[in-house]
């Protein structure tokens, strides 16, 4: 097993962690203090030189974001921070929230003083309960003393954090659906340009970070460039586009495991890793099917894939969409790759905004396709329209505004090609895998 | 006779320095009124437009858009239970308990129990993936629910 130390996840075992006592006796918001007695230029470059990038599914980097926002902008600007976490099997930003929110808002405030922005919205999914009970009493902590509000700490900063709740959907995850959705509309994602960094929340200069983005700038600045840079994977010099993965990445580990959870440990670890050493293997000793790498939208690794480096480039390298969200979902090989398929699919083609055509009917007429295969009716053509529905629908083919359609089509693509002669079998076969109570369920 | 009590109204006022606009309160101001009234009549619909300066048809589309707010036709149970599907559950036997739980309450997912006590509705990804398969009581999620569970949370929500 690894010999490194969690940070992120420091203080979540202690009682009382997510108290404002608690944080300052552990040295909390000691990094605000010191971002403010430097200039926001100084704290973004800082933050650039980390080679952060952020955590909530694309990985662009932290720092080269927050400098596209105009330079001598009257304001406002505004950070909103993404807490809509939906990908399926992605939970770590809950449990920073429960547990360390001070971590989070310490984060944010660092943030707004480096992108001169004296208005944060977190934007948190509804179904946090929890966490949004956290949240809020951590914000009231901080404004009683003086930590956020007018003049924080003497400085001459002005901050104030907003909460904002959710109403249970995914795509207020994107980032333009959840400016429209704080702006009280409908999410539907914007066509960009113009970027948030231009153009954003109320149709001004934004940046929209993730929770866990918040909390390792916080560690940023209490540890430095250097201490963050010795953790994960330098930048690959074959190839100029890679910006390297650095820091510590919670990992969620769910699914067929022994022990699910959340995992704090360099980028860069293997599947195969994470699932002996730290998920205590599959029940049963059962073999492995397939792992989702990062989320469902990153598609599948094969078990010979499972060697695969979890950092940003690992999983594109065989054919999945990226590192996503780090959420490390396992497939036993008792389970048939169709059901997997079809559950995603489901999801998509519920969670699917509407806006775009070849989305709003694409991930339904590939739910139906699987639903047709799985209750025995399928044929062998089925899965050359799957890998064709999948392929056409999404902002890679140029046919959507957002990624959604992407995600939705990568694990069935992955599925199909990777997993091709299961799904011939079972179609061949002729045999129905829905079991008695997903008719009881069906909506 | 308004739909919403002056105490609702006045705490859908004070989100509004909250926000630079007062079209931003929309979803305050709806999960205000559903966390209340346990539904969102036309009548609320009117009157939050009215409060936020916006046409009904405006507050009509946020809200419809979430599938989250219930009209007066369809309105919530004392209590709200959502049981996961998504991947995580779904390896874990999220679909056995959903449909257990839809027998032992007389209910499809969306549907309220006769009397009146619990909604229980299908959820995608909750994210408590790490107690999976997980159910959404209200506002906190119980990790690892067995069937067994499941009948003692429903006895306790009947309560």
């Amino acid at each position: 097993m690894s010999t490194y130390e969690p940070v992120l996840l420091a203080r979540i075992h202690k009682e009382q962690s997510h108290t404002l006592d608690s944080y300052l006796a552990d040295g909390g918001y000691e990094s605000f203090k010191k971002a403010l007695g430097m200039t926001p230029v100084e704290v973004t470059t800082l933050v650039k030189d980390s080679g952060l990038r952020g955590r909530g599914g694309a990985g662009f980097p932290t720092g080269l974001k927050w400098t596209f926002l105009p330079k001598d902008h009257p304001g406002p600007i505004y950070l909103a921070v993404n807490g809509d976490e939906s990908e399926p099997g992605t939970f770590n930003n809950r449990i920073l929230l429960e547990k360390d929110p001070h971590q989070v808002l310490e984060g944010i405030a660092i943030s707004c003083y480096a992108i001169r922005s004296n208005t944060a919205y977190l934007y948190l999914r509804y179904e946090y309960g929890a966490a949004w009970r956290a949240l809020q009493k951590a914000v009231a902590e901080c404004y009683e003393k003086g930590i956020f509000g007018k003049n924080v700490f003497g400085s001459g900063f002005d901050l104030d954090v907003r909460l904002h709740r959710g109403a249970a959907a995914y795509i207020c995850g994107e980032e333009t659906g959840l400016i429209e959705s704080l702006e009280g509309k409908r999410a539907w994602p914007r066509i960009k340009p113009p970027f948030p960094a231009i153009e954003g929340l109320f149709r001004k200069p934004t940046i929209v970070n993730n929770i866990e983005t918040m909390a390792c700038v916080t560690q940023i600045l209490k540890r430095g460039v250097e201490w963050f840079k010795s953790i994960g994977v330098p930048p690959d010099p074959n190839n100029p586009r890679d910006a390297g993965s650095y820091g510590p990445k919670l990992y969620c580990l769910s699914g067929h495991v022994n022990k699910p959870g959340c995992y704090e440990v360099p980028l860069g670890i293997t599947a195969r890793q994470l699932i002996e050493e730290y998920g205590g293997g599959v029940p049963g000793g059962r073999g492995i099917k397939a792992v989702v790498p990062g989320g469902i939208s990153m598609g599948f690794l094969a078990p010979s894939e499972l060697d695969t480096p979890l950092d940003f480039n690992g999983p594109g390298k065989v054919g999945c969409l990226g590192l996503g969200t780090a959420a490390v979902v396992v497939i036993d090989d008792q389970t048939s790759m169709v059901d997997v398929v079809y559950n995603t699919a489901r999801f998509f083609a519920h969670e699917s905004c509407g806006q775009c055509t070849p989305c709003r009917e694409g991930t339904n007429w590939m739910q139906r396709i699987l639903h047709r295969i799985r209750s025995g009716q399928g044929r062998m053509e089925d899965l050359d329209l799957l890998l064709e529905v999948s392929g056409g629908i999404g902002m890679m083919p140029g046919t959507t505004i957002c990624g959604l359609a992407d995600g939705a089509g990568w694990p069935v693509k992955n599925a199909i090609r990777k997993f091709r002669s299961e799904f011939e079998e079972y179609i061949q076969s002729g045999r129905s895998t829905i079991k008695p109570c997903e008719l009881i369920g069906a909506h | 006779m308004t739909v919403l009590s002056d105490d609702l109204r006045a705490r859908i006022v004070a989100e509004f320095p909250k926000y630079p606009n007062k079209r931003a309160v929309t979803l305050p101001a709806l999960h205000l009124v559903h966390d209340e009234l346990r539904h969102v009549s036309t009548g609320a619909i009117e009157e939050i437009a009215e409060l936020l300066e916006l046409h009904p048809s405006e507050v009509h589309d946020t809200m419809t858009f979430y599938q989250f707010f219930r009209t007066e036709e369809n309105p919530l149970g004392k209590h709200r239970v959502w049981v996961c599907r998504s991947i995580s559950c779904g390896l874990r036997g999220g679909e056995e308990l959903l449909a257990h739980m839809c027998e032992k309450l007389h209910v499809t997912p969306g549907g309220t129990t006769e009397d009146g006590k619990i909604t229980l509705e299908f959820a995608e990804c909750l994210g408590v993936c790490d107690g999976a398969p997980c159910v959404l009581v209200n506002e906190d999620c119980v990790h690892n629910v067995t069937h067994e569970m499941a009948d003692k949370l429903i006895s306790e929500l009947k309560a």
